[in-house]
């Protein structure tokens, strides 16, 4: 099969053929982007040599964007403007936010959430897009330098616990950066690549994963280049904010402090921050402030106290570790090490924590800041095509959480339960209610829950024109599908009628696609790169591939197809060879599907006989 | 689609049909297909190839679970044999199994109500216990007597049991949160 030169051994391509590919570990406090160079994963660094991006942005009033450090200095004095922890609000409505206690001007609407900035109404989606966006400028201008050149893709990283609508909410914020999303993964998936590759390792490992604002506890089996994740469980609201938070609250208290303005409290948010930093290798801190009235803060903090006021914290996360291991059938001897990550898991009561809980001291041998871009810089390397020789490790993820519908009376039923290996795909059948009932409004739910109250909204759709039938004599088939990014596809069909489901899917907390659109085409600074542009160049990209993945299959494998189906192939070849010339999207769009339907048959010979060879393979390896 | 996911699980992953299943070789030639078809091996091919490799890992992936889990297995082999396993209603049970039902289910509620973690861990041993008996009768009907029916029976037991399995599960997990 042409396709696999990716991973047969001596055929990584040449370094200047190589195509250039990124991992971007989009964090809640901290973003980073790194890349594979010379076989080596590293973490890129801006012209200051800094590798940590603050993961925050400002508007400023004349539409300009501010992000990073610059943006993070200004917190204090321009809290309404200034977005930091926006992760937190992607692919959330105003009610999971209300909890959350921030300095931000929410805007009502139905759906995802919006902030009120001097530059307009702002999307958490437009908002991880700046930061998405000044990474991909500091990779290319690392990898390329000022000539320039072009990024093939990016693996971006998710918390392993995000439900749809924020792994969609994430995917849509690198479409609008501009970026190639090759694949959504797993932030504790991508840490166990970065460390099981570096250490060779074998057996069962959890992730124990604390960031800014999430919560990760995956368990893994690693056998021979396979990463397999068994279970994952979380809490895709708990993480060093969380701390800082509580420790402000405290400073408030002790200090006999009036309710603060959102100036003073984004300023005691952030010593707080350093506080705790600094209590990792101190024992005690001094936390002063002068606030906007003048009012001087200070007050003493020891590590000690530190600890007990944020003790109920740490024990939170121990919960949905339980969870995981229950259920992976697993028990604390089985499992081989714990892989830290995320800068929170610096805090000595967590690591205490952890090593308590699993009765061994935790692996740090990793920069738990790092070692999720790293791990994804690696993955987007292998996905780029750039494997080298006996480089064919595997990785086979979860879905975190359960998928299904609501049913009469409010209850959900589970269509594909969660800890199921993706990609993965579900059926299941249902009837109508009354008689000569025509219509079936489909209501997709996540969660594990029985009520479909107390689980996530994703989306909801209506089957219309079902031919009027007696209750229940209708059979409709509802389809769910999970590509490899974790992410969710709807469709339903009456069987006896063969009605589809044709009606746009209305995402509960995500953007349609014309704000999508729109954010795009603000998006562009420039002409240079317009909507149309992009459009050819996708073709243009798409008709290559296809080009030469069909030039190769048919110079390996002409024996599969008949005379005539190999002419008829090599004519649509030829038109698309001649098309691909034009600038003309459309034409190109049209000769691509005549050139696909003309090969898929010989697709699908190929893949099945590849199958075949594949368990001969093994066979021949038992004997 | 000439997709060649009408054969037999068995056939795919190169293991003979029966309950009694060899598990470490499943699990090998599983990671096998999979490298072989997943998405990750696809990415920079043509989207027609794209869609291939993602419906042909679905497959695989189902059928792995399919024959990994026991009580799926069973009902899988009925469903090779022409008995449809899915029939949950209009199936008389014996009656000493479903006093034993509510037997479990009484204390399955007790348990939660008294938010009793050692208790629900004590059922779960048991019903571990009883379904690992049932399986070992399946296995006989299924492998040695191939008496379809009878294995059909005790499959529909097991599917009790395992839903029980569910909520005891549920439980304990509340428990902990």
């Amino acid at each position: 099969m042409a396709l696999l030169q990716i991973s047969e051994p001596g055929e990584a391509p040449e370094p200047h053929q190589q195509r250039l590919a990124i991992g971007i570990d989009l964090g809640t406090t901290n973003s980073l982007v790194a890349a594979v160079r010379n076989s080596i994963a590293v973490v890129l660094e801006d012209g200051e040599g800094r590798a940590l991006l603050p993961s925050v942005v400002r508007y400023l009033p004349d539409g300009t964007v501010e992000v990073g450090q610059a943006a993070q200095a200004m917190q204090a004095k321009d809290p309404k403007n200034t977005i930091a922890s926006a992760k937190r609000f992607m692919g959330r409505g105003l009610k999971d936010a209300h909890a959350e206690n921030t300095s931000y001007d929410f805007i009502d609407a139905p759906g995802m959430l919006q902030l009120r900035t001097v530059a307009g109404p702002k999307s958490p989606v437009e908002v991880a897009a700046e930061i998405l966006k000044l990474l991909r400028r500091r990779a290319e201008l690392s990898l390329f330098g000022a000539g320039g050149g072009e990024l093939h893709g990016a693996v971006v990283t998710v918390p392993a616990y995000f439900d749809d609508a924020q792994r969609q909410a994430t995917k849509d914020a690198a479409r609008i950066a501009g970026i190639n999303v090759l694949r959504l993964l797993n932030e504790p998936t991508a840490a166990a690549i970065a460390y099981g590759l570096d250490n060779a390792a074998e057996g069962i490992y959890a992730v124990y994963d604390l960031g800014g604002g999430t919560f990760d506890l995956s368990i893994l089996k690693l056998t021979k280049g396979v990463f397999e994740v068994m279970s994952t469980s979380g809490d895709a609201a708990l993480g060093g904010d969380d701390f800082d938070h509580r420790l402000m609250c405290w400073v408030v208290d002790q200090a006999r402090l009036a309710p603060l303005s959102a100036m003073d409290m984004r300023l005691l948010l952030g010593k707080s921050r350093v506080a705790k930093e600094q209590l990792t290798t101190q024992e005690a801190v001094q936390i002063s402030a002068k606030l906007a009235s003048g009012e001087i803060v200070n007050v003493k903090l020891t590590r000690q106290v530190f600890q007990d006021m944020t003790q109920h914290l740490v024990a939170k996360t121990l919960s949905p570790t339980k969870k995981a291991l229950r259920d992976a059938a697993l028990k604390i001897e089985d499992v081989k090490g714990v892989v830290m990550v995320g800068g929170a898991t610096r805090m000595p009561h967590v690591q205490a924590a952890v090593g308590e809980f699993f009765r061994q001291a935790p692996l740090n041998n990793l920069d738990p800041d790092k070692v999720v871009a790293l791990g994804a810089a690696i993955q987007a390397n292998a996905l780029a095509g750039n494997r080298a020789a006996g480089d064919d490790w595997l990785l086979l993820d979860v879905i975190p959480l359960s998928l299904g519908l609501e049913m009469m009376g409010g209850l959900a039923e589970k269509i594909i339960p969660r800890n199921s290996t993706i990609p993965v795909a579900r059926a299941q059948e249902f009837t109508t209610f009354k008689d000569g009932q025509t219509a079936l409004a489909v209501h997709v739910v996540q969660g594990e829950r029985e009520l479909v109250s107390d689980c996530r909204s994703l989306a909801r759709f209506e089957l219309r024109g079902i031919p009027p039938m007696a209750a229940g004599a209708a059979r409709i088939r509802v389809s769910f599908q999970v590509d490899a990014d974790g992410l969710l596809a709807v469709s339903a069909r009456e069987l006896s009628s063969g009605v589809e489901a044709a009606v746009t899917v209305k995402p509960s907390y995500g953007l349609a696609e014309e704000d999508i659109t729109r954010m795009l085409r603000d998006s562009f600074d420039h002409a240079k790169d317009d909507v149309f542009t992009r459009a050819l160049r996708e073709q243009q990209v798409e008709g290559q591939r296809l080009l030469a993945a069909t030039h190769s299959a048919l110079a390996g494998d002409s024996g599969l197809l008949s005379d005539e189906e190999s002419t008829a192939i090599s004519n649509e070849v030829r038109e698309l060879e001649q098309v691909l010339t034009l600038s003309d999207h459309r034409r190109i769009k049209s000769q691509i599907d005549r050139v696909s339907q003309a090969t898929a048959e010989f697709a699908a010979r190929r893949m099945n006989r590849s199958v075949k060879n594949a368990l001969a393979g093994k066979q021949i390896a038992n004997i | 689609m000439n997709l060649d996911i009408k054969q037999n699980h068995f056939t795919l992953f190169g293991l003979p049909e029966g309950f009694r299943l060899p598990l470490e070789e499943l699990d090998r030639a599983y990671r096998k297909l999979a490298a072989e078809v997943h998405p990750d091996r696809f990415t920079h091919a043509p989207e027609n190839e794209r869609r291939l490799s993602m419906q042909w890992a679905m497959h695989v992936n189902e059928a792995y679970q399919t024959l990994k889990k026991p009580l799926k297995r069973a009902g899988y082999l009925l469903s090779l044999h022409g008995i449809d396993p899915a029939i949950e209603t209009n199936t008389s049970m014996p009656h000493d199994f479903l006093i034993e039902q509510m037997e479990w289910r009484e204390s399955l509620e007790e348990a939660n109500e008294g938010h009793d973690a050692a208790a629900l861990a004590g059922l779960e041993t048991k019903l571990h216990a009883e379904m690992q008996a049932l399986y070992a009768v399946a296995e006989g009907q299924l492998d040695a007597q191939h008496d379809y029916p009878a294995a059909a029976g005790t499959f529909r037991k097991l599917m009790f049991l395992d839903k029980l399995g569910e909520e005891i599960h549920y439980a304990i997990t509340e428990l902990d949160d």
